[in-house]
């Protein structure tokens, strides 16, 4: 009985995940398992902790994998299975060009070779110094301001490849501004 | 039991009504700011600061800021409404801080509107008096002449000033009930919103007598009946965008503020949930349904009765009822729409549906980048929790129900029902063999209905209004109305919804004010990445599930891109198959493999490096992949290669056989020249040139080496002397 109880290491683990996840999404966890199919929260668990570490990483996987009671296999495969996840950190500028079917047919293509082009990155990526990083979306629901690129939460609209090389730089300086006064 | 439903509903309505009441008692002046994602991406927080800030700087207390949702009409977004109190309301385009500036100060403030910010500015300018004569196919059919034009000549030949009064000639106001139909036309006036019905050329007469001349309402004509588009044609009818439209999903987009339960319930709201649990019957509530004709609006326009029907008879106690919000359809917003401009809508059909099938939760299944809409129904449902419309005994009936939200998290493929409910249960999204249907073993392996968020909102439409009135909007197989999204290289683009049977022609023509730029169109595609091209030829075909399905397309969610002479369908073709072969959830063989090596054909082409079998090869595949894919994104995705096929197979033997690009879209087939006659010698493409390779003196022909050339199409944009050509 006793040998058993030593080889149990169920409490140290579980210390450990919670130490990895912010307070309220080990709450947020702990109500779930009260409730009738706690499995089913875990997309929500996940999108808490992308929100609050900007992407998953593995040791955080794990760790809700733990408190949640579910295999780590389990985990990892519905974290890469939702484009919505990163397994990455992202740039501190998200630059999210939308190539929905409006944004296409109005040119969405050409502003996104002009966007590669001057940060030398495709979709996915991060430049190396880390400011910005490059993702496609899917109609952002504003089709009628079409070719539609949304850096951070700002939404620009009808933009031209020309005016690429301005918007980067504009919010490379919106940027640099807010982590001075930070 | 007495019935106790209908009078605690009539205490939730009163106490509504009243808070209403006392708003308009104070006589104040309103300002209607759109505040859904697309307005707010167009600058609406921002003009909406700039209206706050100047409320209290000019120290007004009785102005008030409306926020509503969006009214669809995208690309003059944001629109500004501001209501005086009787006058009629007027809506200002394209607002930002500047124009919020000179409205507030000249209209809000000394009454005068400014005429040049107005929406659709040639749709005439402010009148005292807006008539508008229900011009739908129904009301007055059996009339020899339109009882609008009798108006319009009898008001000539008054002595009224014809600039102050305005005739309108509009969509279906859904008021149309069986015992009128043929024999009298439905006249809105507004402002104050009246309603008469008009018989008689004498009922005209004595409308302009009284009502314009003397300022005297007609009582005799006027009805009492709330149709449902009556609040919509209130604040729109005057613009041509809106009034062709029939606003049944869609009725309170725009007019309402979405976080306001008092609001919604003051147009009715719950009205129809109220009746269903009074009367306790749920098998004449799937009846009413059935008999409505409703099919579902999420892309396989399933009946939405039978699928009840079927829910109802499920054995089991425990049911679930499903709204999919997964809206995954790149170029298809209207879901969002409704959920962020009339939450309170959906939901009342989601707990309608509940209780027909006996199913005590249910959920929302919501894309995770719809973040407002997601912030709307969990505001509605605490504030319906806290009027005690969700939770137990619902207004003291025997039906308790709650909702919970499930957000996605980007795959396309979850809006498939079967792959939404393994997400929603925490799993990777994959579709399963079905049968089992969801409706005998769905979420947790207990029934399930899932329905699409418009099919929900349309539900409190049809018990209000009766199920034989929605029925005659649609055609004989399919009841009520399709909102489509609109956009492409159409000059208005946004929300359209009409009723079912409408042409395409309707839709992009007369609504979406044809082809921007003047250009010819080319096609139509619809469904999105399930759907296909419908060219321009077949424009006059009704839109319903059916027509559409035989041009090679399909209704899917609503999704309608409007294509010109600039678009290439290989490259369109292409465009579709990027999509579905990375939304591919690599379960079955014909749909992963099949979707990869579609698209690689495509490549091939559109890059100048396809040969001629590659057109049939192609056109095998697809309909290989079509036949034997799991799901319906593998079963759908060949669409768009098929249907391209089908109507422009003469492009795809352009680019294989001539290596040409006809629409001059696919960079590898076009190539850049500079005409001698034409160029000035400028140098301006040289200098923009990004890999300088035009060369020439100042004030001579320039001239591209095409071996350095990149095609970037850089020059052909900067020459303003038309000197480059692309060919
Ligand atoms: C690949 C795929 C994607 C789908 N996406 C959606 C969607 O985004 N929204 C939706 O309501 N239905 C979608 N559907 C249809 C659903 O499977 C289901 O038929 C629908 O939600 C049923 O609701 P309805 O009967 O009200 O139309 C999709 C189907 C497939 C095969
Ligand atoms: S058809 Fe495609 S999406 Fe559907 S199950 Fe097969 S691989 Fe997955
Ligand atoms: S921009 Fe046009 S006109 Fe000027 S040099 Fe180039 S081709 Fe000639
Ligand atoms: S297409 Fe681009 S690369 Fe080619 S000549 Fe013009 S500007 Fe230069
Ligand atoms: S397609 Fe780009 S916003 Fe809709």
């Amino acid at each position: 009985m006793t040998a058993i109880a030593r080889t149990d290491n169920r409490q140290e683990v579980l210390a450990a995940a919670r130490a990895e996840l912010p307070v309220d999404i080990v709450a947020f966890i702990e109500d779930c398992r009260r409730q009738e199919h706690p499995e089913s929260n875990l997309i929500a668990v996940l999108h808490r902790v992308q929100e609050h570490f900007g992407y998953l990483a593995c040791e955080k996987l794990d760790a809700v994998a733990q408190l949640m009671n579910i295999p780590a296999a389990k985990v990892a495969g519905v974290a890469t299975f939702y484009h919505y996840f990163r397994m990455q950190p992202r740039g501190k500028l998200m630059i999210n060009v939308c190539m929905g079917t409006a944004c296409y047919v109005k040119g969405a293509e050409k502003v996104v070779d002009r966007i590669r082009e001057e940060l030398g990155i495709d979709f996915g990526q991060t430049t190396t110094d880390g400011v910005f990083s490059l993702n496609s979306a899917l109609c952002l629901g504003t089709c009628g301001l079409a070719p539609v690129v949304m850096i951070n939460d700002e939404v620009h609209g009808k933009v031209t490849p020309d005016q690429v090389p301005a918007l980067l730089e504009k919010a490379m300086l919106k940027a640099r501004q807010s982590m001075e006064e930070a | 039991m007495p019935s106790n439903v209908m009078e605690r509903y009539a205490a939730l309505l009163a106490e509504a009504q009243g808070a209403g009441a006392r708003q308009e008692a104070a006589g104040g002046i309103r300002i209607q700011i759109g505040s859904a994602t697309c307005e707010n991406a167009a600058g609406a927080g921002e003009v909406c600061d700039e209206f706050e800030r100047h409320i209290r700087a000019s120290g007004r207390t009785d102005i008030q800021i409306h926020r509503t949702g969006c009214t669809g009409r995208c690309s003059c977004e944001p629109i500004v409404g501001v209501f005086m109190p009787g006058q009629m309301p007027v809506k200002y385009q394209l607002v930002d801080r500047q124009k919020a500036h000179r409205i507030f100060a000249s209209h809000v403030l000394e009454g005068t509107p400014v005429r040049d910010l107005i929406l659709d500015a040639d749709a005439g300018g402010i009148h005292k008096y807006e008539f508008f004569f229900c011009g739908a196919e129904r009301c007055g059919r059996l009339l020899k002449r339109n009882f609008g034009e009798i108006f319009r000549d009898k008001l000539a030949r008054t002595d009224v000033d014809p600039s102050t009064i305005g005739v309108v000639f509009t969509n279906c106001f859904g008021l149309c009930s069986d015992d009128q139909v043929g024999t009298a036309t439905h006249v809105l006036v507004r402002p104050g919103k009246i309603i008469y019905r008009v018989t008689t050329e004498a009922d005209l007469d004595e409308i302009i007598e009284s009502h314009i001349r003397h300022d005297r309402p007609v009582d005799r004509l006027r009805i009492s009946d709330h149709p449902v588009n009556q609040g919509f044609f209130d604040l729109y009818g005057d613009v041509s965008f809106f009034n062709l439209q029939t606003r049944l999903a869609l009725r309170n987009s725009g007019v309402i503020d979405p976080e306001s339960l008092q609001e919604y319930l003051a147009c009715k709201g719950f009205l129809a949930l109220a009746r269903v649990l009074d009367r306790g019957d749920r098998l004449a509530v799937i009846d009413e349904i059935t008999r409505s004709r409703l099919r579902g609006r999420g892309g396989g326009g399933y009946p939405t009765g039978m699928k009840w029907q079927l829910g109802h008879d499920a054995p089991g106690d425990v049911k679930y009822i499903i709204c999919n919000a997964d809206e995954g359809d790149p170029g298809a917003f209207m879901d969002r729409s409704m959920l962020e401009g009339d939450p309170f809508s959906v939901i009342e059909g989601m707990m309608i549906g509940g209780y027909a099938i006996g199913a005590r939760q249910g959920f929302f299944y919501v894309r995770a980048e719809y973040p407002l809409a997601v912030r709307r129904i969990e505001n509605a449902i605490r504030l319906l929790r806290g009027a005690g419309l969700l939770g137990e005994n619902i207004l003291g009936s025997d039906f308790s129900f709650d909702l919970d939200i499930r957000l996605g998290a980007g795959a396309f493929v979850c809006g498939e029902e079967t792959a939404l409910i393994r997400s929603i249960e925490g799993k990777r999204g994959q579709p399963r063999i079905r049968p089992p249907y969801p409706t005998q073993q769905g979420l947790f392996k207990k029934p399930t209905v899932i329905n699409n968020v418009e099919t929900f909102a349309n539900i409190p439409v049809i018990l209000q209004y009766g199920a034989s009135w929605f029925h005659q909007i649609g055609t004989p197989d399919s009841g009520g109305t399709k909102v489509f999204a609109l956009a492409g290289k159409v000059r208005h683009t946004g929300l359209v919804e009409v009723p079912m049977g409408s042409t395409l022609r309707e839709i992009v023509f007369d609504i979406g004010g044809g082809v921007a730029r003047n250009r010819q169109i080319k096609a139509v595609q619809t469904g999105g990445p399930a759907g296909g091209c419908i060219p321009a030829e077949q424009l006059d075909t009704p839109v319903d599930f059916d027509t559409l399905g035989r041009l090679g397309s399909i209704m899917g969610s609503g999704g309608m891109i409007v294509m010109d002479q600039d678009d290439c369908m290989v490259d369109i073709a292409k465009y579709f198959l990027t999509f579905t072969e990375n939304e591919s959830c690599g379960k079955c063989t014909p749909c992963r493999e099949g979707t990869k090596r579609m698209l690689e054909i495509l490549e091939r082409i559109t890059r100048g490096q396809g040969t001629p079998e590659d057109v049939p090869r192609l056109e095998r595949l697809a309909k290989l992949v079509k036949k034997a894919s799991l799901c319906g994104l593998g079963r759908a995705a060949p669409n768009p290669v098929l249907s391209t096929l089908r109507y422009y197979r003469q492009e795809y033997e352009a680019h294989v056989v001539e290596k040409r690009c006809p629409a001059l879209r696919c960079v590898a087939l076009v190539h850049y020249e500079i005409s001698p006659e034409k160029c000035v010698g400028c140098t301006v493409c040289a200098r923009n040139c990004p890999v300088t390779c035009i060369s020439g003196q100042r004030r001579q022909p320039h001239v591209i080496d095409q071996l350095r050339c990149v095609k970037c199409g850089r020059c052909f944009e900067v020459c303003r002397f038309e000197a480059v050509a692309r060919k």
